[in-house]
């Protein structure tokens, strides 16, 4: 039996198509089906040519294919809007589901934080919050796991090349979602994020900056190691994730600058924001593929 | 240029592009007497926010002294014919914020946008309009595009529910011709029903030419600041222009004697420093660079040794847009370091 979970893409749009050619690189994750509602798009096609099986009428159109092709994972690229609902027929059918979709019904998943505790807990559904809070968040869990952070604000500057409809008219989404993931997966007490667009040609390289303000007088050498740490925590599995300056001391401020260089799989290198969404969802399904083959979990049951 | 006859409704910044210029310090009884100050005078519609917009008390651009909800709730019931406005810039504040203005008796919205970015205004302005709101869709740094770009991005606000389109030259860059161009543009392009506006920086010095300009091209709101309290070099000083349009016969409604006072007596004593085309207020309006980038710039110069000047031309290289002061100090550190 192969060590690898089959898994199901929803959504053929950017995420989704980046999302596909990385897996197919994965030791421990392979792409079986793309899912879209719209048998014409460009992404369906695309993803048929790299040999995917493709679905164009939604989710309700593999479910029947589910059990037969032992899909154990979903990846949902569409919106907050239908993602309750596609994330329940899959879950009854015991897929985990991996949701990059501002819905977060499910616990917030920053893989270098707490992605090992949903794994142990077989979370059927895990949300991977928004590309600014994948960049930003281990930062400020690196801050608060040496000292208590009373509050944490992000600035995510992203190009305009790389922001797709759904984020633009529904912005309000990132900020929010941002802050609560700052608060309860970063440490902070409270959280703030900022989403800048930039429409500069050539387009920017993805840029997040990550403020801290400490409760009590930060101390440098061991944030300063801290974050180095957890910066080499992200580039296992995002290896353009940089930092560009800092921690930065100011009083009870702790300031880092980081730029994300993407690996251009569908879009350019500067859609570092793309990529991290990305390769944080891979990393969070591999990580349950490798507990299970570990022994460790058990993936839900099922009959023949 | 003939104005004669025409009348323009003017808006007044000072309590909140003037809150940039006082690092968002403004005490609430500074802004009540300010603004009852104004009211008397004539003033139509006053603008009090966080110098970013709703929900702009942050890290990146300052804490204010006072929530915009204490503002608001301290300003608006002194009002006796003045209206109040508030910015919101979509990424920073969000649709909670907008409800809570309006709670709080905010009749006009003004919903800002990067020039090219209008599209992320969408749920805000809906929920203006649906509010029943005076909505303003206001195009930053309206200098980094074309007139078809402006134009293209002002039909999608309209098209969401904005009743008014500004063309914003945050940078106070423009020159009179390219106000004209671009107001003509908006003018012929959206229906007769959508008023138009100009909201000007002075770092050129050219903030009351180019609300002449923009008058006369069709504009019907014109933003300036009382003694022109605003970010850079502050906006298009409001006592200047509205002494220009009574002598030009253009209609105010407002007291210039009054106003003039306000400027004088009030706000002036307010200042921190001189409000005045300065070397590096003059360098925004030169290198079309975001007029609150100002004061961050020289912040890092005091502390990290590198020219704002430098820091400023740079981040107009860059095509830095509105929000980016988090690129003040990372860019001061890499030039920093660059000098070894």
């Amino acid at each position: 039996m192969s060590k690898k979970l089959k898994a199901v893409i929803i959504g053929p749009g950017n995420i989704g198509t980046d999302l596909l050619m990385k897996m197919q690189r994965s030791e421990w994750v392979e792409p079986v089906w793309m899912v879209g509602i719209d048998p014409e798009s460009e992404g369906l096609k695309r993803a048929a040519t790299m040999g995917i099986k493709t679905c164009s009428t939604g989710v309700d159109g593999i479910l029947e294919h589910v059990i037969k092709d032992d899909i154990r994972v979903a990846f949902d690229a569409t919106s907050a809007y239908v993602h309750a609902e596609n994330s329940r027929k899959l879950n009854e059918l015991g897929v985990i589901m991996i949701d990059l979709t501002p819905a977060a019904i499910g616990p917030f998943c920053v893989p270098p934080v707490n992605l090992a505790a949903h794994a142990q807990n077989l979370e059927m559904n895990v949300n991977m919050v928004t590309c600014g809070g994948q960049a930003t968040i281990p930062m400020v869990a690196a801050v608060s796991r040496v000292q208590e952070v009373n509050y944490g604000e992000i600035i995510a500057t992203v190009s305009s090349r790389s922001v797709g409809p759904g984020t633009r008219q529904n912005i309000d989404e990132f900020t929010r979602t941002t802050a609560g993931a700052v608060e309860k997966v970063g440490g902070a007490k409270k959280g703030k994020a900022i989403i800048i667009i930039n429409p500069a040609e050539p387009p920017l390289m993805m840029r997040d900056t990550v403020h801290c303000l400490t409760a009590e007088e930060p101390n440098r050498d061991a944030i300063t190691e801290s974050v180095h740490a957890m910066v080499a925590e992200v580039q296992k599995y995002v290896p353009g994730y940089k930092l560009v300056n800092g921690p930065v001391f100011d009083g009870n401020r702790v300031s880092m600058f980081m730029e994300v260089e993407g690996l251009g799989d569908f879009l350019p290198k500067y859609a570092g924001n793309l990529d991290i969404m990305t390769a944080a969802g891979l990393r969070t399904a591999e990580m349950f593929a490798e507990e299970v083959a570990n022994g460790t979990i058990d993936l839900p049951a099922r009959g023949e | 240029m003939n104005l004669q006859g025409k009348s323009v409704k003017l808006h007044d910044m000072s309590l909140r592009d003037g809150m940039h210029a006082k690092r968002h310090q403004i005490s609430v009884d500074e802004m009540v007497k300010v603004a009852c100050a104004m009211d008397e005078a004539g003033m139509p519609l006053i603008e009090v926010t966080h110098g970013d917009g709703l929900g702009g008390a942050s890290v990146n651009y300052g804490f204010p002294a006072h929530t915009d909800e204490e503002y608001l709730g301290a300003v608006i019931p002194k009002m006796k014919q003045a209206k109040v406005s508030a910015l919101l810039l979509p990424g920073i504040g969000t649709v909670d914020h907008l409800k809570m203005a309006k709670e709080l008796g905010v009749s006009t919205i003004r919903v800002a946008t990067h020039c090219t970015e209008a599209d992320v205004s969408q749920q805000h302005i809906t929920m203006a309009r649906k509010m029943d709101m005076d909505t303003v869709g206001f195009l930053m740094m309206a200098h980094m595009a074309s007139p078809e770009k402006i134009v293209e991005q002002a039909k999608l606000m309209v098209g969401y529910g904005a009743n008014c389109i500004y063309c914003t030259d945050s940078a106070g860059y423009m020159l009179p011709d390219e106000v004209t161009t671009k107001i003509s543009a908006l003018r012929e392009a959206l229906p007769a029903e959508i008023e138009l506006g100009f909201h000007g920086h002075h770092n050129m010095a050219m903030g009351v030419a180019n609300s002449l300009a923009a008058i006369e091209a069709g504009c019907a709101r014109i933003d300036g600041s009382v003694a022109g309290l605003g970010a850079g070099a502050g906006n298009t000083p409001l006592e200047v222009l509205c002494a220009v349009l009574n002598r030009m016969g253009c209609e105010t409604g407002i007291d210039l004697y009054k106003i003039m006072d306000v400027a004088e007596d009030l706000i002036t004593p307010m200042m921190d420093r001189v409000i005045r085309i300065d070397r590096d207020a003059l360098t925004l309006g030169y290198a079309g660079v975001y007029s609150s980038f100002l004061l961050f710039a020289q912040r890092a110069e005091k502390k990290y040794g590198v020219s704002a000047r430098d820091i400023l031309v740079e981040l107009g290289r860059r095509g830095t847009v509105g929000g980016q002061e988090d690129m003040i100090e990372d860019l001061a550190l890499t030039m920093a370091k660059a000098r070894g």
